[in-house]
């Protein structure tokens, strides 16, 4: 049984920035691990949004990754990026680009820190516009309104039965 | 997320650096005008500019305290934010419990001796 490490914070330290942070029961060396083996990526990185059907990651600098998803919707979406800086176990820097929005080209950093067995995952996402920073939270709200009807939908079809 | 005139929503008031350390300030507690003066080291114009600006939004309110003026903050026109952040939130939180799963199987994958290469 997974101990439940709360759930993800997210904050806007600027204009052009969001900053993802979550606490996990598990040393950081996991956590690298889960974070860039592409057969464990495919196990979390949808979310409750679909299902990743590839996941190629070529873990050094100038190195290339691509993620795709299915979404529940039926659609196909997919990003892609280039490390630019490794410290294994510790802080990883990717270009990130949703292939659906080309121009918005993202700059992630990646830290993890670890106390006491436990790690704390930071993802800095940089954005070069208000923008583009405003459209990548944007997808999220689309999903949320997403999640909110499949809840509804849930809720109607057991009033339903 | 349709964006107007800078004093049309708490979006843009907030969207200035100066503004959010103003209410970073009056978070800990009501000030005059003088005391965010000399907490920002910014001319009184200045400040007074991006009070303005507040308070045309809601996120300050202002009141008379003897002879001087005091500034408060509302944080009620910071919801809609919060609400938009929220569900970007909520998909990364999705994945991290996904995560979490992931993670608890490696960690009894090592204790069993069969995580390390």
């Amino acid at each position: 049984m997974a101990v439940s490490s709360g759930t993800a914070v997210v904050t806007l330290p600027s204009d052009t920035q969001i900053l993802i942070t979550r606490e996990f029961d598990a040393p950081r060396h996991l956590v690298y691990k889960a974070y860039t083996t592409p057969e464990l990526i495919k196990r979390w990185w949808s979310g409750d949004r679909g299902v990743v059907t590839s996941v190629d990651v070529d873990l050094r600098v100038g190195g290339t990754w691509r993620y795709v998803m299915t979404a529940n919707e039926g659609f196909e979406v997919a990003f892609h990026g280039e490390f630019r800086e490794i410290i294994t176990d510790d802080r990883i820097v990717s270009t990130e680009v949703f292939e659906g929005m080309p121009d918005a080209q993202a700059v992630d950093t990646a830290t993890f820190v670890e106390n006491a067995g436990r790690t704390t995952l930071s993802i800095l996402v940089q954005h070069t516009n208000r923008e583009h920073r405003d459209a990548h939270i944007n997808s999220g709200m689309e999903a949320g309104l997403q999640e909110a009807m499949d809840d509804l939908e849930e809720v109607a079809v057991s009033l339903r039965a | 997320m349709a964006r107007a005139a800078t004093t049309a929503d708490a979006f843009n008031a907030v969207a200035e650096p100066r503004r959010r350390q103003i209410l970073e300030v009056l978070a800990a507690g009501e000030r005059p005008v003088n005391d965010l003066v000399a907490a920002l080291g910014l001319a009184q114009p200045l400040v007074s500019k991006h009070l303005r600006v507040l308070r045309a939004v809601g996120l300050v309110r202002a009141r008379e305290a003897g002879r001087q003026r005091v500034y408060e903050v509302n944080g009620e026109p910071l919801k809609p934010i919060h609400d938009w952040v929220k569900a970007f939130e909520k998909s990364w939180s999705h994945r991290f419990e996904r995560l979490d799963v992931v993670l608890e199987e490696m960690k009894a994958m090592e204790e069993r001796g069969h995580g390390s290469e």
